[in-house]
């Protein structure tokens, strides 16, 4: 019996284990091709470990491509701002639902829920019409207004909300805070652990968005690393030490914020999957 | 007489703050949600120009009925069931497997956790040029093949396994993300359960099957509509590994990239792509709406 039980064991290992591999080493290589050489790139030899180590690529893709720190600052520029708006504004329209009685309330409610199934492909054309009436393809604006707030996060929020102690406000109220004083002063603060699940997710969204701005961005200078990286591609089609170097450039602001906010993380995507 | 006008002075105040706090949301809803989900159905009844200002001129259904003459759309139309077909059935079911092995309770159960969920931290830009990089002629994908004795394949020109490698990338990449899912349910279903099946003699397998299965079917319900919808609309992957194409032979290409295409890299097809949209959203929201009626669960939201 004994024995049986650690077969079963070791087979769930190799499981685990086999798929850890499976998933390593497309990072694995990429991380080992971004210090390699070209000529040890282009020698089609697999070897994890660089010959000839080197740091080269790196400096290569902020020296050659002029542009790339420019992206990176766009990429920067929309997904802090993105963020912090959509913060803000999903918290208040969850608020409002949760706590608030106004008339068409309800409405309100099932639109957002009614959003939440409306694939982007149908706004996407409409969207880019708007935006060049108002002459704001090619902005920041035109990448953020859009998408300042979130149907899914709006009612993650009310969510959080509808549990959140009534007694707290009635109290603030009562010293005379006003209903915004309120709620930026006693119900924001205490509602970290859902903001930072929502951050989390809201910043990878702006951060690895690919179509909204292949539509909305056609000028170079404007691009966010996602199409920058595309272009790249376009101009240095075999000189994948760069585009891996640049690769990694681009994914480790998310794996950070992953390491710092990881707890957070399986709570929003567990939120997301309807708990 | 005098409670209730302070009562009615109360709610009046309150309306304007829920107003005052919904404004952006409304805002946003409008002018970038609801207003272009109608200018869609308007466009796709119309024929666009964009040259300076755009103009309209009312074609009726004729957008609707060139969609099956046009052999690109049906292409398209047939990659992306063939994606559909193949992928969601099998990223849930490796989802659902390694959840299950995940949440077995072994040691260092959150170092694999943290592994797993590498692709989905990664943007789909950076994934499909890691695969790019690796489905190349003489890539670490044909190495490993040549050495284990399989043959290779020329990945990303080859029209018969283009569409083939997106599927295998993409299921790669979004398997952790649903295991994620499941793996929550999991940590719901009650021991006691299992505990009862243990007395029954059950073994690690009929206990799978007889009780972690039939308990995650709304879960599985959930994730196999964020599967169709995540397929339906494949899109960045095809893009950069075509370079905007759909090649090789238009055999990566996806509904939503011809959509992009007939919008924005040909001239006067913009209604047209509009009316291939309304389509798409229509299958995509009648597939959720079914998947809704089938799974016993009411509602997950």
């Amino acid at each position: 019996m004994k024995k049986k039980l650690s077969i079963g064991k070791a087979l769930l290992y190799g499981i685990l284990v086999l798929y850890a591999v499976i998933t390593l080493v497309p990072f694995i290589w990429a991380v080992s091709s971004s210090f390699k050489t070209l000529e040890e790139i282009v020698s089609g030899t697999i070897n994890f470990i660089p010959r000839n180590f080197t740091l080269d690529n790196y400096k290569q893709i902020f020296l050659e491509q002029e542009l790339f720190p420019r992206w990176l600052l766009n990429s920067l520029i929309i997904g802090v701002a993105g963020t912090s708006l959509n913060l803000l504004f999903n918290s208040m329209a969850g608020y409002a639902l949760a706590r608030l009685s106004f008339p068409g309330r309800k409405t309100l409610f099932i639109i957002i829920l009614a959003v939440l199934m409306i694939p982007a492909q149908v706004t996407m054309i409409p969207n880019y019409l708007i935006l060049r009436e108002l002459g704001w393809l090619n902005s920041y604006q035109g990448m953020i207004v859009p998408a300042m707030i979130n149907a899914t996060f709006i009612f993650m929020m009310r969510q959080f909300f509808i549990n959140f102690p009534k007694e707290l406000e009635e109290a603030a109220e009562m010293d005379g805070l006003s209903r915004f004083g309120t709620f930026f002063k006693i119900v924001l603060p205490l509602a970290k652990p859902a903001l930072a699940a929502q951050a989390i997710f809201v910043f990878m969204g702006f951060w690895n968005d690919f179509m909204r701005p292949l539509i909305i961005l056609s000028d170079p200078s404007m691009f966010t690393l996602p199409l920058g990286l595309n272009t790249f591609k376009g101009q240095y089609i075999s000189y994948w030490n760069y585009i891996m170097a640049a690769s990694m450039v681009f994914t480790l602001p998310v794996l950070l914020l992953y390491g710092f906010f990881n707890r957070y993380f399986i709570k929003g995507i567990s939120f997301t999957g309807g708990k | 007489m005098k409670k209730k006008r302070t009562y009615s002075k109360r709610s009046l105040r309150e309306a304007s703050q829920g107003y005052s706090f919904m404004a952006p949301t409304i805002f946003v809803l409008a002018l970038f949600i609801i207003g272009p989900i109608l200018y869609a159905f308007f466009l796709s009844f119309h024929k666009v120009q964009l040259l300076g200002t755009a103009t309209y001129e009312f074609v009726g259904l004729s957008n609707f009925t060139n969609i099956s003459d046009d052999s690109r759309a049906l292409r398209a139309l047939w990659n992306t069931f063939k994606y559909v077909i193949i992928v969601v059935p099998i990223q849930t079911l490796l989802a659902l497997i390694l959840a299950a092995t995940l949440n077995a309770g072994l040691k260092g159960q959150s170092i694999f956790r943290i592994v797993y969920f590498l692709p989905t931290l990664t943007s789909s830009a950076v994934l499909t040029l890691i695969f790019m990089w690796m489905y190349n002629q003489n890539g670490l994908v044909n190495e490993i093949l040549s050495i284990i004795g399989l043959p290779t394949y020329n990945w990303m020109g080859d029209p018969s396994v283009a569409l083939i490698a997106i599927m295998i990338m993409n299921i790669w990449a979004t398997a952790p993300f649903f295991m994620v899912i499941y793996l929550a349910a999991l940590q719901n279903i009650p021991d006691s359960l299992y505990e009862a099946a243990e007395l029954d003699g059950a073994n690690a397998f009929k206990k799978f099957i007889y009780i972690t299965v039939p308990n995650l079917r709304p879960v599985t319900s959930f994730v196999i509509i964020m599967g169709l919808i995540g397929t339906f609309q494949l899109f960045d992957q095809s893009f950069i590994f075509s370079g905007g194409s759909g090649g090789p032979d238009n055999s990566t290409l996806t509904v939503v990239l011809l959509i992009y295409q007939y919008a924005f890299k040909s001239l006067g097809t913009m209604g047209y792509a509009a009316a291939i949209a309304v389509m798409l959203s229509i299958v995509i929201l009648g597939a959720t709406l079914l998947q809704r009626k089938f799974s016993k669960e009411e509602s997950l939201y």
